[in-house]
């Protein structure tokens, strides 16, 4: 077979898929970055109320406006306490998970989707169930978690859980490191699992004991796991918004950047500023995001 | 999809009017109309037996005229109030629409979305039979946008008698300082005074909205609303101080409960007073519970003779496919009929004054005979004085002082300052 013909073929192959992909390509290109400009040139104007009939550009006021807002303040300081809480919890329990099963118990399987099952219920669903444990009440009049705490003996505990200013966004960490513990625990046995046997071996050839097994083989290995694991939760916490929303509603001290974008969009149909807040929430999301893409790509290529 | 088909009928339309050469701006002509698209998120209990009843009276009137609900045909759910804005600001709006009458409304009628009802008041007579004081609050610059179907209260306590019993308490309290006495026997006899809800912020701002309300009196709680009265004053000062001490006196573990449940601690003996809108009541009765040995209601103190109002209502958008149909619905809507058709099932009083009482329960028998004597003021975070601008801020000032542990008097009059202010923007 000449080098020509298969050149033809692989061109015409490539224009049969380029049809197949491209409506697709074409509703992306319309529906989300069609839609980003659009929101972005929103943000730009004046439609500050439904009201507004004369739109003019005012550059970048509804974002200077944002700084000095103490409701985007609090709900970003919020969104920012959620985060790190619900990353560093749902990354050890998951990962102290995966170690467990690496070493091999019985039934690994069983524990796999067992801890893995949490994620196929709706934020929304758990959010009404979290209400009920987070039931702020205590002593005689106690419910849920605070109940569960007196009874083994550990009353001290109680608290306000998500009603306290102070303490409610490490509260409401608590469902979704519940939820996604499961997630991360998949993800650090499938890293462990990719790393070759040999690798262990020749250690143990070498005279590594385990524990040194683990921090000098195992653990520099898992590095592009975390970074996956990290960008995960990372971007699902900057969403936040079903979890609370199933929690506590649009209730001030739990509200986060994704629930005050609804408020001022719907509630106070200030689309500008709803828009603002908008591309604010994508650039925090693409600043996590974007690196690990690129570095995604690199990998690829050096395949 | 879904747009296109709204392109579809609203040009076929179009093109109807202009064979039948049937002029639009005619309000009186006969409605011919084959569909009648409307928003409204009454879906359940009795608020959907109540919609069913007035939707029967006006399918009798209206026999060719099918009735489609968007809001639930849609399957938007919660929704429902988004998609219902997006298709206003595209220009596709509904036949009509359910709202909160009063400034909830203000939105759309700066928008120019609105169209002005006020000769439908005339020719139907209801600017005779509705209550002065509710045409006063609806009029804006001399218009009228919507139409009221029902009124509910805001200002009402509950109790529970066999707890105020208990604790010594034989009649209602007419004023704050018998209230904040009667607070404090309860507190003596081991029961939380006051039944709080924090969840979601309103309640608790419909707290506030009340005591303000009874602390300044109607004059200066109105000129709240109109500039008079300044909200960093004096009087919204003494008013959040009263507030306060109302909270102090409220049931732990507030901010996880919706009003259902805090009633709940009423309706169980474990609270004393709940304030709260008289949908309370419709609840309470819909789950078997018997008004005077369960629970039983005062005006709420310091607003005696005072009925604070809110208010659910019909409007007709400004380019309704379907206009004359959405005319004899806002007919139906404001009728004698139609009103005690919907809201002996919903649990609210009719908005006009010669409503058929027989059909009515003891507690909305009362609330029509105050209706028809009290003097009217509209609520603020149930939409009649203030906007959904206004109403979002006020709730979350609130919220912020609430969730602060109810200590900053100056910051929460100050944000309730900006939020009055976010309104007018």
């Amino acid at each position: 077979m000449s080098k020509a013909v298969r050149n033809k073929r692989s061109l015409s192959a490539r224009v049969g898929g380029l049809f197949f992909v491209l409506p697709s390509i074409i509703t992306v290109i319309i529906f989300v970055y069609g839609l980003i400009v659009w929101s972005i040139n929103v943000s730009l104007t004046n439609q500050n109320s439904g009201a507004k009939k004369e739109i003019e550009y005012v550059g970048l006021k509804n974002y200077t406006d944002l700084l000095v807002d103490e409701r985007f303040t609090h709900s970003l300081l919020n969104l920012v306490k959620f985060t790190v809480v619900f990353i560093l919890g749902a990354l050890i329990t998951g990962f102290i998970m995966a170690l467990l099963l690496e070493k091999g118990i019985k039934g690994e399987g069983f524990f796999r989707s067992f801890y893995l099952y949490p994620m196929a219920i709706s934020f929304i669903a758990m959010g009404t169930v979290f209400n009920w444990l987070l039931n702020s009440a205590r002593d005689e009049e106690a419910g849920g978690l605070n109940l569960a705490l007196q009874k083994i003996g550990l009353g001290f505990l109680q608290n306000d859980w998500y009603v306290s200013e102070k303490g409610a966004m490490y509260a409401m960490a608590l469902p979704a490191i519940w939820q996604m513990s499961g997630y991360v625990l998949a993800l650090f046995l499938a890293g462990f699992r990719g790393i070759p046997d040999d690798l262990r071996e020749a250690a143990r050839v070498d005279g590594a004991s385990e524990s040194q097994i683990y921090r000098h083989v195992l653990f520099p290995q898992l590095t592009p796991t975390l970074l996956t694991v990290l960008i995960i939760l990372g971007h699902i916490s900057m969403k936040a918004f079903d979890l609370i929303i199933g929690i506590n509603g649009k209730s001030y001290v739990t509200q986060v950047v994704a629930v005050y974008m609804w408020e001022a969009t719907f509630d106070k149909r200030d689309y500008a500023k709803g828009t603002a807040i908008a591309i604010v929430l994508l650039i925090m999301i693409a600043i996590v995001v974007v690196p690990y893409l690129r570095y995604n790509n690199k990998q690829q290529a050096y395949r | 999809m879904r747009k296109s088909s709204f392109r579809l009928v609203a040009a076929a339309a179009a093109i109807a009017l202009a064979v039948t050469g049937c002029s639009s701006s005619g309000g009186d002509a006969a409605n011919t109309d084959k569909e009648f698209e409307i928003f409204t998120w009454w879906a359940s209990g009795g608020e959907a037996a109540g919609l069913q009843g007035m939707i029967d009276t006006y399918k009798a009137q209206n026999p060719d005229t099918e009735f489609i609900n968007a809001a639930v045909a849609g399957g938007a759910g919660v929704n429902a109030k988004a998609v219902l804005q997006s298709r206003l600001d595209a220009n596709e709006p509904p036949d009509s629409f359910q709202a909160h009458a009063g400034m909830e409304l203000d939105g759309y009628v700066r928008g120019g979305q609105l169209e002005d009802l006020t000769s439908l008041y005339q020719s139907e007579g209801w600017d005779k039979i509705f209550p002065a004081d509710l045409i006063r609050t609806l009029t804006v610059d001399g218009k009228i946008y919507s139409v009221p179907v029902n009124i509910h209260r805001a200002n009402v306590l509950w109790w529970n008698p066999g707890a105020a019993t208990k604790a010594g308490i034989t009649k209602a309290p007419e004023t704050l300082d018998e209230f904040f006495a009667d607070l404090e026997k309860f507190k003596k006899a081991g029961i939380t005074g006051l039944a709080l809800a924090g969840k979601g912020d309103w309640a608790i701002a419909h707290l506030l909205d009340w005591m303000l309300l009874a602390s300044m009196g109607p004059e200066k709680f109105e000129g709240l609303y109109n500039g008079s009265t300044s909200w960093t004053g004096p009087e919204v000062a003494a008013g959040i101080k009263n507030f306060q001490k109302a909270l102090s006196y409220g049931n732990k573990g507030a901010g996880n409960l919706d009003w259902p449940d805090a009633g709940k601690l009423v309706t169980d003996g474990k609270a004393g007073f709940f304030i709260m809108g008289d949908w309370a009541s419709a609840q309470w009765q819909s789950d078997g519970l018997k008004l005077g040995t369960d629970y039983t209601y005062a005006a709420a103190p310091g607003t005696v003779g005072v009925y604070q109002w809110l208010s659910d209502s019909f409007v007709l958008p400004v380019g309704a496919p379907h206009r004359n149909a959405a005319i004899a619905w806002l007919k139906v809507c404001g009728s004698k009929e139609g009103q005690d058709a919907f809201n002996p099932k919903k649990g609210s009083i009719s908005a006009r004054t010669d409503s058929d009482l027989s059909l009515y329960d003891d507690y909305l028998k009362s609330a029509a005979a105050d209706w028809k004597k009290d003097r009217l003021v509209g609520s603020t975070v149930h939409g009649v004085m203030g906007n959904n601008a206004l109403m979002a801020a006020y709730n979350a000032a609130v919220g912020k002082y609430f969730s602060g542990g109810f200590k900053d008097n100056a910051g929460l009059a100050k944000n309730l300052a900006a939020a009055y202010e976010a309104g007018k923007a």
